[in-house]
């Protein structure tokens, strides 16, 4: 009897469990479902991210990479050029005499009015230009009158010559052209006149103004006064110094700190501290950094304010953690059996780490050094509050010279009054950034996978 | 001589002096057949070579470092006591003087005294270069000759290199302790500066930022009745403001991404989107400033009117937004580390007790990862709280006391941007605060990151 009640319960209870759990086997499925889709959710998310931020930039700094240019045929004119012939140094006159009559002869050019060469040529081909004198220079962008003064003064012969040109139109032409402001605007909201519009629309439609690809982006410095021929050469210029100033002095500094933390010193308190001091350098922002250059660099040691100099000092102090952290893991993912056997065959210490196990750790030194540098390329903060945000006009030629750098240029260049044609010229800057970037990061992967090697 | 070409000498004596050890050590080896050298020849080579430069470039470094000043002391004690009772003007002529000397313009005729002063300048200076280097060259021969007679067979001469080698390596690793004493020095010494003209109680508990400007030339004392005020709690409200909404962003999505990339994934989905998360680290910031700034500000300002919302397009929410997918890949691979980390033992407990695979994460992974994972929130939340270019272009830069992130604000971080970098005097309280403000942003990132890295370490260890 009771074994024939325990033979029936026993299914019973036993279902009875396995029914509760089979009736939330499917709540429990759903909730699987959801929390897996939840998940891919995320990843798909932050992948959109990703592509709606690069669309987003490329879509806009593209067409920046190309300008409305107009071909003209400029006749250098004699009448206007009335200039000296170039002085030669002569043999009987010092270099000192013979700058100064330079610098005289280029006075003279500098006095002279290279627009009336540009709207003398203009006026061929725009049939109603005598009635609006004053708006014909609005088509050429300012800056082109120095192009020429700089042809006439590297070879005055071509005076009395005519030659066919590519000039680089207005900014609010280019504007215009490319659809980037509102047409249907009143008159007294747009930056060009009536007649100026007509004349960029008849002269695009007859081919003499085209759509050409700007080298004066890549070329030229910073401008304000013409603001279609502003480019990133100085600040490209800034930042390549800088990297330079990184590479040699972060980089070294950092893996030999690396090597003798991680290889020499002793295991102590005072290394511990080290230990954690670095850690926490690498995590303090930016901007303090820049906070201890205006105070240390520019107040104490008098370094010149906005100078590349500094900017790379400032950059190495900030990268250093980073490449001390990175060399020290590839340091420590070489093999104690490597040292071991270097020191058995009678390798002194030194020897054991210099001769083998710092030419193991090299590729992933390179690369460490690589997102180093890469880093201290993209950083802007620090380098705002050591001055080099103001305007250059010219590209540097040393590290000592006033310049910016290419974040510090962006950010110059999205606080530009005229929107509608610094929007693209910014995210075009932002591009080459970018891409700069993406080259370095894609060395050191390559690097990476080239040389990786599991023990 | 210019330094450069200076050191292009010293590089030159270097390759010499080596090649001289070079000779030499064959030289003695040839003379004592009997007897082996202890070390390799290029080791005493080198040994020479460092004999012969480095106690010159040392010579070189103090004297370019304390000549200067000493100069100046020099140039002082010849000025009329006139000049040199009052600072400011003794600057301003020691400035003028400096010029003279160095034959570049000065505006206003210059005065007998300062002729007189600029030719005794430049005299001193070109006899201190040129005590300098004959002091140097004397050194150079000196050690070049000391090193060359020491070379013998029982010179240890690479166990000396690997000294001075040593001694290189520490001077490198003691670089990064002196950046963060100089970091603290200049710091708190702007700061002390800073808290003689406005007291700590205002700065830190005032509830209203309005430092006004300050003009070079006006006296310190007159500062005192027109100044604005210094309270820093409006920008420390919108610091926590705008990480708060960043970390509101980032978490989730973060978090999530990463459980679902170390769970779920295919190895192939994995391999793939997990560099790609990690660009958003790469980025510059201030292109994510640029990206908040033209597209997402107005994007927001457009859905708040949809809504019937009054969003500004440069507000706390656009910054917060765009930092939160900045930080998204801090959070993702620091916890997706952490997550990987968990013994494999206590998921397949989990699993064979019949539990599914999002129970067994939700109830058994992600409380054995959570310190970890707050470590990792920590260092992203200080991470937010120090990003400077992104609250530049699209924080709006109001200084107001509020909660609501549809408003313009200011951080701690812009407010150094834009005090250092206008038109303020440099030693007045406009200026200084900026490194009060440097300072407090420094303690408060300094704290989180040693409370994340204390957790994340103890967590490491508990499952090594």
């Amino acid at each position: 009897m009771s074994n024939q009640t325990d033979t029936t319960s026993q299914p019973m209870l036993k279902s009875a469990v396995q029914q509760k759990v089979q009736a939330s086997l499917s709540r429990r499925h759903r909730q699987e479902r959801l929390f897996k889709f939840t998940g891919l959710t995320a990843v798909m998310i932050s992948l959109a991210l990703v592509a709606m931020l690069f669309i987003n930039i490329f879509s806009k700094g593209l067409p920046a990479f190309w300008q409305t240019s107009i071909t003209l045929d400029i006749y250098f004119d004699p009448a206007i050029i009335q200039i000296s012939e170039k002085p030669v140094q002569r043999a009987d006159e010092s270099s000192n005499e013979f700058r100064e009559r330079f610098l005289a002869w280029q006075g003279e050019l500098g006095m002279i009015n290279f627009n009336r060469l540009i709207s003398d040529s203009l006026m061929q081909v725009l049939p109603d230009a005598d009635q609006h004198r004053r708006q014909i220079l609005r088509v050429v962008t300012s800056g082109e009158r120095f192009a020429l003064r700089d042809m006439v003064k590297d070879d005055p012969s071509i005076i009395g010559q005519t030659k066919r040109l590519n000039l680089l139109t207005d900014a609010n032409i280019d504007v215009w052209l490319k659809g980037n402001i509102d047409r249907s605007l009143p008159d007294h909201q747009q930056q060009l006149s009536p007649v100026v519009q007509k004349w960029a629309d008849d002269l695009y439609a007859s081919g003499i103004i085209k759509n050409r690809f700007s080298f004066a982006l890549f070329m030229n410095p910073d401008s304000r006064s013409s603001l279609a021929s502003a480019g990133l050469a100085g600040a490209f210029m800034g930042s390549l110094f800088m990297m330079l100033i990184v590479m040699f002095l972060a980089v070294p500094m950092g893996v030999a700190a690396a090597i003798y933390l991680e290889e020499f010193a002793p295991k102590n308190k005072i290394t511990d501290l080290v230990e954690v001091n670095i850690n926490n350098l690498a995590a303090v922002p930016s901007i303090v950094f820049g906070l201890l250059g205006a105070a240390v660099f520019i107040g104490w040691f008098n370094l010149p304010i906005s100078a590349p100099m500094v900017g790379g000092l400032v950059l190495s102090l900030m990268t250093l953690p980073t490449v001390i952290i990175a060399t020290r893991s590839t340091l420590k993912a070489i093999p104690p059996s490597i040292r071991q056997a270097a020191l058995g065959l009678g390798a002194s210490k030194m020897q054991t780490i210099f001769h083998h196990v710092l030419p193991l750790a090299f590729p992933g030194i390179l690369t460490a050094s690589i997102l180093g540098v890469a880093q201290a390329l993209g950083e802007a903060a620090p380098l705002l509050l050591i001055g080099m945000k103001s305007f250059v006009a010219t590209v540097p030629t040393s590290p000592f010279e006033q310049s910016t750098a290419l974040p510090v240029q962006i950010f110059l260049w999205q606080g530009n009054e005229l929107r509608n044609f610094f929007e693209a010229r910014t995210s075009a800057a932002i591009i080459v950034l970018l891409t700069m970037m993406i080259s370095l990061n894609g060395i050191a992967i390559w690097l990476r996978k080239k040389f990786e090697q599991r023990w | 001589m210019s330094n450069l070409t200076l050191m292009i000498v010293l590089l030159a004596l270097l390759a010499i002096a080596y090649q001289l050890g070079l000779v030499r050590t064959r030289q003695v080896a040839g003379q004592n057949p009997a007897q082996r050298m202890h070390s390799r020849p290029h080791h005493y080579g080198v040994l020479v070579g460092l004999w012969a430069v480095l106690p010159a470039f040392f010579i070189f470094l103090l004297w370019s470092w304390g000549s200067p000043w000493a100069i100046d002391q020099l140039l002082i004690a010849q000025l009329p006591e006139s000049i040199t009772s009052d600072n400011q003007e003794l600057r301003v002529a020691l400035r003028r003087i400096g010029n003279l000397a160095s034959n570049f313009g000065v505006v206003s005729e210059a005065a007998d005294w300062e002729l007189q002063a600029a030719a005794f300048l430049a005299e001193t200076r070109q006899l201190s270069s040129g005590l300098m280097l004959a002091l140097m060259a004397a050194v150079s021969a000196a050690g070049l000759l000391y090193g060359y007679r020491r070379i013998s067979p029982l010179q240890r001469a690479r166990n000396q290199i690997e000294k001075v080698v040593k001694a290189a390596l520490v001077l490198c690793s003691t670089v990064a302790i002196l950046t963060t004493i100089g970091i603290v020095l200049s710091m708190v010494g702007e700061s002390l500066r800073f808290f003689s003209f406005v007291s700590p109680m205002d700065f830190f508990f005032g509830t209203t930022w309005n430092p006004r400007f300050s003009t070079s030339g006006v006296a310190e004392g007159s500062l005192t009745g027109s100044q604005g005020s210094f309270g820093m709690l409006p920008l420390l409200a919108g610091t926590f403001l705008i990480a708060a909404i960043a970390m509101v962003v980032a978490i989730p999505l973060g978090l999530l991404a990463a459980i679902y990339l170390s769970e779920y994934a295919s190895p192939k989905l994995r391999a793939t989107a997990k560099p790609i998360i990690e660009v958003l680290a790469g980025i510059p910031t201030i292109v994510y400033g640029f990206f908040a700034l033209v597209t997402v500000g107005p994007f927001l300002s457009d859905l708040g009117d949809f809504f019937g919302l009054d969003i500004r397009a440069t507000s706390a929410l656009t910054a917060g937004v765009v930092m939160g997918i900045m930080i998204i890949p801090f959070i993702s691979s620091l916890s997706d580390d952490i997550i990987t980390q968990v013994p494999k033992s206590l998921r397949d407990g989990s699993l064979g007790l019949g539990a599914t695979k999002s129970e067994t994460i939700r109830k058994v992974v992600l409380p054995a990862a959570l310190p970890g994972i707050v470590g990792a929130i920590l260092l992203a939340a200080s991470r937010a709280i120090g990003e400077t270019m992104i609250v530049v272009l699209a924080a709006g830069n109001s200084p107001s006391l509020t909660a609501n992130p549809f408003e313009a604000v200011s951080t701690m971080t812009v407010t150094i941007v834009n005090q250092l970098t206008g038109d303020n005097d440099f030693s007045s309280p406009q200026s200084l605060v900026a490194f009060a403000l440097g300072l407090t942003l420094f303690v408060i990132t300094l704290l989180l990151n040693v409370v994340a890295l204390v957790i994340v370490r103890k967590y490491r260890e508990q499952y090594e």
